[in-house]
């Protein structure tokens, strides 16, 4: 493992424990506000200083965690599933299903950019967590299903496939007892570059007040609610320690997916 | 007739007419091959890619190109030919992983082709196979129990704990200590690799294994502890193989009788002891002698018969007899006849316009002349 991979799986190992015990580390109620204290300095009282409305920026962040990593963990699993299945089918029975599915749905899930369909899903469907999860999940399987497929064409030439073949097992026992198990390491990979993916898009979507909705403490939301003038020059904080926790958690799962990739994959190691 | 232009003819793809095993005809094969052919696409020939700047002639591989061999009950055939000749495309098609493009494998004389895909799932039980590389054809996140467990399962054999009985029983059949039964394919050596193939492929109780380049991988003290293992084995359970292998040697040991095939073609086939001790064809009579003798002296007396050149290339074999351009003994009729294998000895059949039962020997036969010509044109006119 690398560095910068050991220094994501630090981070992350931080945002579990924050999201997880986010009630114990939080030192004010997220809903409380106070007008008398408004936008102070961050100070013993205020680890991050308060927001616009006399919120305590910390404790907010602290929530916030909760919710971009609910986000990331649902979508990355629904993906994951849904790509499974889809790119393990097509890839194992080729033919016209593979020629359907990945000659025609994955390009045309690949050709939209994935923001601007979620955008206008959201539009569609109204803003909302679970609306939210939803759109980002219906762009994100595609990536999934792309790299399962390859996987399992490659995998289903194997001998030890032809041999599962030649002594009778059925076409489910032989994907999911032999193909699958040795198709799916790369999907590790994606799967923790999808982390970063859906966390930003979070942050996107909720910035864009296409997300969740703005009491909620997401990070995106904070960086909306902070992004006028008189705000950024006179309270910087309440833009500086969301953004911040964007950035750091949205590099880390990329530092712990490039590892991953580095590792799994022999050809890339001698750099 | 005789002003028309001499074509090409393919005498061979013929159904065969002449009984192909009349040594032992009293019993039933159990397995026939009838004019099987397998050709890949290698794509073109498609009138969209002239434009592409490819050609628009379509090219396939005859990886297997009219064959009928029967392989009958208890017999060892093997199956011998240099690399890319075909050999385990034939054997993968007896065993219906590769559909052939034309032609018929018969099992117990059903064609495998008429059986539905769900049927077919319950007569691979009879049919089994054993792989060249034993590592690439064990699940490497299977443990030992669970692959050989896997045919057991497959086909409701036995049930909860009996399952590891079987499996038990299996391993230890095969040489193996059944305490290993957890581990993983990666922890054994080749040979054990190799058991562990055999075990599985006698779990379902076949009656007939495709034993694919078996002992190519391995040392040649283990070649033979693993060819000793199937001898055993062929004995103690009534089985049939097709031993397919480059090692002629290897060969002589196990089979009862051998084939000779060149570029998707048979062109001999014998008894083993024949055909090693009197080869008919110039290309058997090359690869016999391509096997060095383990006496020094007499490897250093021994003139061996080197052939020209490479295998053609499969994609556009040579016209005629396949291997003319290799041939020493070639004449202009063998660029246009395609030979038909013809029983040439009692058994020994051999696919040569130059040789005739008659004239057997090929180095006795006057320069120029085809004895075997006449036959070969009569099953042609014959159609």
């Amino acid at each position: 493992m690398n560095r910068l991979a050991i220094f994501g799986l630090v981070v992350v190992g931080i945002l579990v424990i924050v999201a997880l015990f986010a009630p114990l580390i939080a030192t004010h109620d997220i809903g409380a506000t106070n007008l008398g204290d408004r936008f102070m300095s961050p100070s013993a009282e205020h680890f991050f200083g308060t927001d616009a409305t006399g919120r305590d920026v910390f404790s907010r962040v602290v929530y916030g965690a909760r919710i971009s990593l609910r986000v990331g963990l649902i979508v990355v699993a629904v993906s994951a599933f849904i790509g499974t299945v889809v790119g393990a089918l097509a890839g194992y029975y080729g033919g016209w299903i593979d020629s359907i599915v990945s000659g025609y749905v994955f390009n045309v899930f690949l050709a939209f950019p994935g923001l601007l369909l979620a955008i206008a899903m959201v539009a569609f469907l109204g803003a909302g967590l679970n609306k939210l999860i939803l759109a980002l999940c219906i762009i994100g399987w595609v990536g999934y299903a792309r790299v399962i497929r390859g996987q399992v064409l490659k995998v289903r030439e194997y001998d030890f496939v032809q041999a599962a073949r030649a002594l009778g097992a059925s076409d489910m026992r032989i994907l999911f007892r032999h193909v699958l198990p040795n198709a799916i390491q790369p999907l590790i990979v994606q799967a923790s570059l999808g982390m970063a993916g859906a966390v930003l898009s979070e942050a996107a979507l909720s910035f864009l007040g296409l997300g969740v909705p703005p009491p909620a403490p997401s990070w995106g939301v904070m960086l909306e609610e902070a992004r006028d003038l008189a705000t950024l020059s006179s309270a910087p904080h309440t833009l500086i320690f969301p953004g911040i926790a964007v950035a750091l958690s949205v590099l880390a799962f990329n530092f712990i997916g490039d590892g991953l990739r580095e590792r799994l994959d022999p050809r890339q190691r001698s750099r | 007739m005789s002003d028309a232009p001499q074509e090409i003819v393919d005498a061979s793809a013929a159904p065969p007419m002449f009984a192909l095993n009349d040594v032992r005809v009293s019993d039933q094969p159990l397995i026939s091959i009838r004019d099987l052919k397998i050709h890949f696409d290698l794509g073109g020939g498609m009138f969209i890619e002239r434009f592409a700047g490819g050609s628009n002639v379509r090219r396939e591989v005859k990886a297997v190109d009219g064959i009928s061999v029967d392989i009958h009950r208890g017999e060892t055939l093997g199956l011998v030919g240099e690399s890319g000749c075909g050999k385990s495309a034939l054997g993968r098609a007896i065993l219906r992983l590769i559909e052939p493009t034309s032609g018929q494998v018969l099992f117990n004389n059903r064609a495998l082709s008429d059986f539905t895909k769900s049927e077919m799932r319950g007569v691979r039980k009879h049919l089994q196979m054993i792989f060249q590389d034993s590592s690439a054809s064990l699940n490497p996140r299977m443990t030992v129990g669970q692959i050989i467990a896997e045919p057991v399962e497959a086909f409701r054999l036995k049930r909860g704990a009996a399952v590891n009985e079987r499996v038990g029983e299996l391993m230890e059949t095969v040489g193996l200590s059944q305490r290993f039964m957890k581990r993983y394919p990666h922890e054994f050596s080749g040979g054990q690799r190799q058991r562990i193939g055999i075990a599985r492929a006698l779990a379902a109780e076949p009656q007939f294994i495709v034993a694919d380049e078996p002992i190519s991988a391995l040392d040649v003290s283990i070649q033979a502890q693993i060819m000793n293992l199937m001898e055993r084995l062929k004995a103690e359970r009534n089985l049939t193989y097709l031993f397919i292998s480059h090692d002629l040697r290897a060969v002589r040991h196990i089979s009862d009788r051998v084939a000779v095939m060149y570029l998707g073609k048979l062109v001999e086939i014998a008894p083993a002891e024949t055909i090693y001790d009197e080869p008919l064809m110039p290309y058997t009579k090359a690869l016999i002698s391509a096997v060095p003798v383990p006496d020094p002296e007499a490897e250093a007396a021994r003139r061996p018969v080197v052939l020209k050149g490479d295998v053609p290339s499969p994609i556009n074999p040579p016209s005629g007899c396949h291997f003319h351009t290799r041939c020493p003994y070639r004449i202009e009729k063998c660029k246009e006849i395609v030979p038909p294998l013809v029983e040439i000895k009692p058994g020994h059949f051999a696919a040569c316009i130059r040789i005739s039962p008659e004239q057997p020997v090929i180095e006795e036969v006057t320069q120029g002349d085809a004895p075997g010509l006449l036959r070969a044109t009569e099953s042609v006119t014959a159609l």
